[in-house]
């Protein structure tokens, strides 16, 4: 599914990433950990696309594609899904109206007719409970005037939707109390499949109580510095991070 | 009279003898006084302050002329009627005269006036007319006032008598057919106490490939407690000019909602001026969109002259190409306008290089006790925004013309008359500066 090789990745003249590897195979959830500042979310920005890093060396293959070539919408149409841990407010734009234009963008992608009106409504009400929304929230303008966790919960069911290969979620859980946190586990699970990936990138273990991580990969200065099963983020749940940043140091 | 080599006096010696209302002295007063203001100065010069941005010194170069045959029959009218209100009372005018046979006025409720403005003067409504006239902007405010009051040619006069609650809106529709032609028209709205009225204005030019001069001036009054809807739309041909002011006094506790969509013309300016009584509450939108080399001006103000009334103003801009936008705000309150509640804000998206915005939001206070905010901003696209829409499978050039959309149409959408909403709509999409522009977007 995707495979990053020696990644290093600069802002400016700082680097950010300094040799990251990663394979991840179709089905698997793959959590990434670290402190601040450890380079997670230039990690789940350069996988969308966004502007403003310099890949210095290395390489992301996903589904036999260089993904570095691709701007941003492509990847989305080719199945990547960033969940943002901060989902932009598009005044003016409903939100519904940009999940049918999403989705009419993918489907055109792969050679497919845009979606009938009614299958659409349909598909999207049946997700709207599942996530627990309201559904004047579909008639809103993206985002603006959501609270912190209703962002969040947006962002899921626009993954919800579309249905990418490949989610990213940056930092879903922050800023969410433990009935969101619920809800919107609930809604990642329900997506699990035997074909679709997922990393999470999170701060926080309480996340993977809820989302069992098949892998969970410690990011400490710009490099994964221990891997392991789900016993890995309890352990550090239990010693934070600091003997793992030492390891780096020394 | 001072001497003035000012080519559009000439013009007038030929023209002052058909000029609506000749058998009114005090009207023959009041033209000629206006008359003596302009020749001695002209059109206003970038040397007044409030026309520093503005260059017109084109128009007179230019001398357009009034055409004495209205030219009724070059108006399309399969056009038109795409263009007018489905349920409302239209009064047409076309190269600055009112064409009675485009127009509907059929079936006014009893004590409500509509009519061509040289009707009214022929009327029992003269009277009427001489108190109002030059009351909510006076010939010294600028020549372009003088030159309206000297030259009108005709206008719309609309009373709403006192109670009257009108149950359609009113269509100005101003269009002018012919190159080089001058439409001068002079307006009057008059809603007495505790009327309520809608009253859109629109303005048109026919051909694309047209030059003219556009200089309208409507006066309007509130009376107490009343209630106005006002939307003012110019979409004038690419080349022509156009001069228009709103000049609005509001009694006590009367209620304004005034939108003005600059879309059209070489150089467009409105003025744009409140009065404001004890209580009375305004809310001004605009919306400006330029693009090539248009130049396109606004200005408003509103004065706060009793205490506790409250106005609330934005308005946007979407600038391309070389095109220049110049926004100056303007609101004063009063010594003793105690407790006004004040805000103004201007927001402006430059989309090229060589797009141009000159703001100037002013703010004078004199008195102690009252709640006054502005804004301004000017900028481009957040990129975060773009990137998001990106990530979602939609394109760069999409994401981009989705945001600038979605930017203007916050001013289309406030515009509450049903079928105006429509209207205004389609002008704003056919003349948005980027192309595949979808009102299925938002």
């Amino acid at each position: 599914m995707l495979s990053i090789k020696n990644l290093h990745v600069s802002v400016g003249d700082k680097p950010i990433l300094k040799g990251i590897n990663l394979e991840i195979m179709p089905g698997e959830i793959h959590a990434i950990m670290g402190p601040n500042g450890s380079g997670k979310s230039t990690l789940s920005h350069i996988l969308s696309g966004k502007a403003g890093y310099e890949v210095t060396e290395g390489s992301i293959t996903y589904q036999g594609k260089n993904l570095l070539e691709l701007p941003p919408e492509i990847r989305a149409r080719e199945g990547i899904f960033l969940a943002f841990q901060y989902p932009v407010e598009i005044p003016g734009v409903s939100n519904i109206y940009l999940l049918k234009a999403a989705l009419n963008s993918i489907r055109k992608h792969h050679g497919q007719p845009e979606v009938d009106a009614m299958d659409f409504l349909t598909l999207v009400k049946h997700k709207v409970k599942l996530l627990d929304m309201d559904e004047k929230f579909l008639y809103r303008a993206v985002n603006e005037g959501f609270s912190g966790g209703e962002k969040k919960r947006n962002e899921i069911l626009q993954m919800a939707i579309l249905e990418p290969a490949l989610c990213i979620l940056d930092e879903t859980d922050s800023g969410l109390d433990i009935d969101a946190l619920k809800i919107v586990s609930q809604g990642v699970n329900s997506l699990r499949s035997p074909e679709r990936s997922f990393v999470m990138v999170t701060h926080y273990q309480r996340l993977l109580d809820y989302i069992k991580p098949d892998m969970v990969h410690v990011l400490a200065h710009g490099q994964i510095v221990k891997s392991g099963g789900p016993e890995l983020a309890l352990e550090l749940e239990e010693k934070g991070y600091s003997w793992l940043e030492n390891q780096v140091a020394a | 009279m001072a001497i003035s080599t000012n080519p559009y006096l000439s013009v007038y010696r030929t023209l002052a003898p058909g000029l609506p209302g000749q058998h009114l002295p005090w009207l023959q007063n009041f033209r000629n006084t206006a008359l003596e203001q302009f020749s001695a100065h002209g059109f206003p010069s970038p040397r007044e302050e409030d026309w520093r941005y503005t260059n017109v010194s084109a128009i007179e170069k230019k001398l357009f002329s009034p055409k004495a045959d209205a030219h009724f029959s070059a108006v399309d009218k399969t056009w038109l009627q795409s263009q007018l209100l489905a349920d409302a009372w239209i009064a047409v005018l076309v190269n600055g005269h009112f064409c009675p046979e485009l127009s509907n006025l059929d079936d006014l409720p009893a004590g409500t006036v509509i009519s061509s403005m040289a009707d009214a003067l022929a009327s029992a409504e003269a009277s009427t007319i001489e108190q109002h006239l030059g009351l909510a902007v006076k010939n010294s405010e600028h020549n372009f006032i003088a030159f309206n009051s000297a030259w009108f040619s005709d206008g719309v006069y609309i009373r709403v008598p006192a109670k009257q609650v009108l149950s359609k809106p009113i269509q100005m529709v101003h269009v002018v057919t012919e190159a080089d032609a001058m439409a001068t028209t002079r307006s009057m709205v008059i809603i007495e106490d505790q009327a309520q009225a809608q009253v859109a204005e629109l303005f048109y030019g026919t051909n694309p490939d047209n030059a003219y001069l556009t200089a309208a001036v409507t006066e309007v009054f509130l009376g107490a407690n009343a209630e106005l809807t006002s939307c003012k739309l110019q979409t004038e041909s690419e080349k022509a000019y156009h001069f228009g002011g709103i000049y609005i006094r509001q009694a006590r506790d009367a209620r304004l909602t005034q939108h003005n969509f600059a879309l059209g013309g070489l150089l467009a300016r409105t003025d744009l001026q409140v009065d404001m009584g004890q209580g009375a509450e305004c809310e001004l939108n605009g919306l400006y969109l330029g693009v090539k080399r248009q130049h396109i001006d606004n200005h408003t103000r509103i004065n706060h002259l009793h205490p506790y009334a409250t106005s609330r103003q934005l308005y946007k801009g979407v600038l391309d190409g070389r095109a220049r936008g110049v926004f100056q705000g303007r609101v004063v309150v009063a010594e003793q306008a105690q407790k006004t509640d004040s805000d103004m804000n201007n927001r402006n998206l430059l989309l090229s290089e060589d797009a141009e915005i000159d703001t100037k939001p002013q703010l004078e206070i004199y008195a102690d006790d009252v709640k006054c905010g502005h804004g301004l901003t000017v900028g481009q696209l957040d990129e975060k925004s773009v990137f998001y829409l990106q990530s979602r499978g939609v394109d760069e050039e999409t994401a981009r013309n989705m945001l600038t959309f979605a930017f203007a149409n916050e001013m289309v959408d406030k515009v509450g008359i049903n079928n105006l909403h429509g209207l205004v709509l389609a002008q704003v999409l056919a003349r948005f500066p980027q192309q595949g522009v979808d009102q299925d977007w938002l």
